[in-house]
């Protein structure tokens, strides 16, 4: 038995901050003071608060410490897990109350939060089915395979109000009711685990937290529809989330929960993997299945819909990760009980992957109907450098973007889709008035344009035109007649595009010329980037009245276009600067800026 | 799997390992001292005895944490017994075989092992 468990997150962010490095040092140093039988270290999935990784978690006291590095080691070990002293430089400043430590559900970060797709990541390990059983897994399945009919599996799941939160928000229960509802020799349950959007990954971290979660839901989804094969779509550029996802299959298998006759119920279900090469049309359910069939991902149209007619040619439901993630807590829980978090049509919670200009990035979880004000100032902890919110993009490049106006939107599928932009799988990238909306608007295009497969003209076509016109508005080239010829072509693609990825592509640009038509204007009529980020379109001066001739400035550039003699103003020559901005991060006086 | 009753075994079992990772409000505190006195007298063997013999009987509000020294070295080891609302206890001398009368009588059942008392020893 251990007296104490100290949980480091071994989450892609936090590996990639050396978390794998610290759990050996702890391993090592534990051993060297002969606690190895009294202190277990738990590598876990993703805590949330990835801004200050590497985290870990020491148990029973619950501290946290946060960006820990591996030179504190051994000071944590030989001060808290040996002599019972508390590192209190380490832990994250947010929980240090006077003398005691406040528990991290009380911190701003956490405390709005609601963990139910996320509930084990960051507490169990997910290596370790049965710190996931510990946590009432695999009880669900138990529950439905044993004690429920398939029809009152589909009820629960409809009443429940659950919406797929892969974006669109269909609603779950009628996805599985069509397909149950459609006799075949064979039927599919598909999980597509293919996340793409620039900035999302809530699906990443269940994966790599709780993998066992979503095995269980699709085993329940199989129940439910009659299907005894699933498949996992999984992106290969998840290492870690697909090394845990076969880690859990093969223990799934081992325990008899995956396989033939599960809990002497006569219903067999197996999962197989299978991962994508990671072009983001494939996260779109009829290229993502043609992409299992091992054919090259393309969508096609729909009707027929997957429910009818999918996989192999058979009636296959298709949900995201996220949306799996809510299953098992459903059953167990009833449906009232979901329906308890959330707005009338949006029951539950969502999960965000907050980013950009913020304090706290990372993974949060709130009830649908929180405001983006409560997002991003209490829980992301506002905006670094005192800088103002502009605004937030929502579902990556198929979303838009919310501005500060609406502020104090509850979050929900539909009050989204009514400004404009859309839940998205759960992207929210925040932005600050450093931000050019054109520029913004162009990012997501030539993401778009890079990932569209070219089966349809419309979008394969129509992309690269919308991209050449803001390409040339934020050269300053743009005429009036662009912007409304620009408009035109978004509605065309919209109306016109085969699947998703190019029915949404131009609400970035849609949504910007709705919220900032101003900001286009002002780089069509007065040639001026309002942000001051175009660089066709600004200028680096030097204030004569603030400039001391210390000279940094002018050592610093590449190019040699700033001159001037010590202890006198200095001039850049706008010919020669190439507007890379090093002289203005060297300036210690604020003399430089851009016009 | 064959059955919901193997299911609840292996649950019942893994959760008193990972319990410990739950957030236990109005918990009894068990506090060992473990300065270097502590450790030096032998409060190691206390502190694990306190975890293995909370875990053998389940007892799922208890929370059992190091300290430092209390100031007064001569009687380590040193364990203090915080029970919700009540006055704390200081057990002094303890020795593994103490700690489990300690966890049957005071953390089970309510009463105050009087004679390992700092009371009754000094």
């Amino acid at each position: 038995m251990y007296r104490s468990h100290v949980l480091v997150c071994g989450g892609t962010g936090c590996t990639s901050s050396n978390s794998e490095q610290i759990i050996e040092a702890l391993n090592q140093e534990i051993a060297a003071k002969g606690l190895q039988k009294e202190v277990n270290v738990v590598r876990t999935g993703c805590f949330g608060l990835c801004a200050l990784g590497p985290i870990m978690i020491v148990y029973p006291e619950g501290c946290f410490y946060s960006m820990v590095k591996v030179e504190d080691i051994p000071e944590i070990v030989e001060e808290h897990l040996l002599k019972g002293r508390i590192v209190t430089r380490l832990l994250y400043q947010e929980t240090v109350k006077e003398d005691t430590i406040k528990s991290l559900n009380h911190t701003p970060f956490y405390e709005k939060q609601r963990r139910v797709a996320l509930r084990n990541c960051g507490v169990i390990n997910p290596e370790i089915i049965d710190e996931y059983i510990a946590m009432d897994g695999y009880a669900a399945l138990g529950k439905v395979v044993t004690e429920m009919t398939p029809d009152e599996v589909i009820k629960v799941i409809l009443d429940s109000g659950l919406r797929g939160r892969g974006g669109a928000g269909f609603p779950t229960g009628r996805k599985w009711a069509m397909a149950a509802a459609n006799k075949a020799d064979q039927k599919y349950v598909c999980c597509n685990a293919d996340e793409g959007d620039p900035g999302a990954f809530m699906d990443r971290s269940v994966l790599e937290g709780d993998p066992h979660a979503l095995l269980e839901a699709m085993a329940i989804a199989g129940y439910a529809i009659g299907a005894s094969q699933g498949y996992i779509y999984v992106r290969a550029e998840y290492p870690i989330a697909v090394k845990r996802l076969q880690i859990a299959l093969d223990q799934a298998h081992e325990y008899g929960l995956l396989g033939k006759n599960i809990f002497d119920s006569g219903f067999d279900f197996d999962i197989g993997l299978r991962l994508g090469a990671g072009a983001f049309v494939c996260g779109e359910e009829t290229a993502l299945m043609t992409s299992i069939e091992g054919k090259r991902g393309e969508p096609h149209p729909r009707p027929p819909y997957p429910a009818v007619k999918g996989l192999y040619g058979k009636p296959t439901i298709l949900n995201n990760v996220e949306t799996y993630a809510n299953i098992a807590q459903i059953i167990l829980n009833g449906a009232d009980w979901f329906r308890s978090m959330g707005t009338e049509k949006s029951a539950g919670t969502k999960v965000f992957a907050l980013g950009g200009k913020i304090n706290h990035t990372g993974l949060v979880e709130v009830p649908m109907g929180t405001t983006l004000r409560e997002i991003v100032e209490e829980i992301g902890g506002g905006i670094p450098g005192g800088k103002k919110f502009k605004a937030a993009q929502t579902g990556g490049p198929s979303g838009g973007c919310i501005p500060a106006s609406h502020l104090d939107i509850k979050i929900d599928y539909d009050n989204l889709l009514e400004i404009g932009s859309m839940m998205g799988s759960g992207g929210l990238i925040v932005m600050d008035e450093s931000t050019c909306m054109v520029d913004i608007a162009k990012f997501f295009l030539e993401f778009t344009v890079d990932e569209s497969c070219g089966k349809c003209t419309p979008c394969r076509i129509g992309t690269k035109r919308l991209l050449e016109m803001l390409d040339k508005i934020t050269k300053g080239e743009g005429t009036m007649e662009d912007i409304d010829k620009l408009e035109e072509l978004c509605y065309y693609i919209k109306d016109n595009a085969l699947c998703g990825l190019g029915q949404t592509a131009p609400n970035p640009v849609l949504s910007t010329l709705r919220f900032f038509r101003d900001e286009y204007e002002a780089h069509v009529k007065e040639h001026r980037c309002p942000a001051g980020v175009c660089k066709s379109l600004l200028r680096y001066v030097i204030v004569a009245d603030k400039c001391r001739g210390c000279t940094a400035c002018a050592r610093v550039c590449p190019v040699g276009a700033i001159s001037g003699t010590v202890k006198n103003p200095h001039t850049i020559d706008t010919q020669k600067c190439i507007k890379c901005g090093a002289c203005m991060e060297k300036c210690k006086f604020d003399a430089i800026i851009k016009e | 799997m064959k059955s919901l009753a193997e299911l609840q075994a292996i649950r019942d079992k893994a959760r008193n390992q990972i319990n410990i990772r739950e957030e236990k409000s109005d918990a009894i505190r068990v506090l060992v001292g473990m300065a270097t006195c502590g450790i030096a007298a032998g409060a190691r063997p206390v502190l694990n005895s306190f975890v293995d013999e909370v875990a053998k009987r389940g007892l799922k509000n208890v929370t059992i944490t190091q300290t430092g020294c209390i100031g007064i070295c001569q009687y380590e080891p040193v364990v203090e017994v915080i029970l919700p609302n009540q006055e704390k206890v200081t057990y002094v001398k303890m020795t593994a075989e103490k700690a489990v009368r300690v966890v049957n009588d005071h953390l089970v059942n309510g009463n105050v092992v009087t004679e390992f008392t700092i009371g009754a020893n000094s």
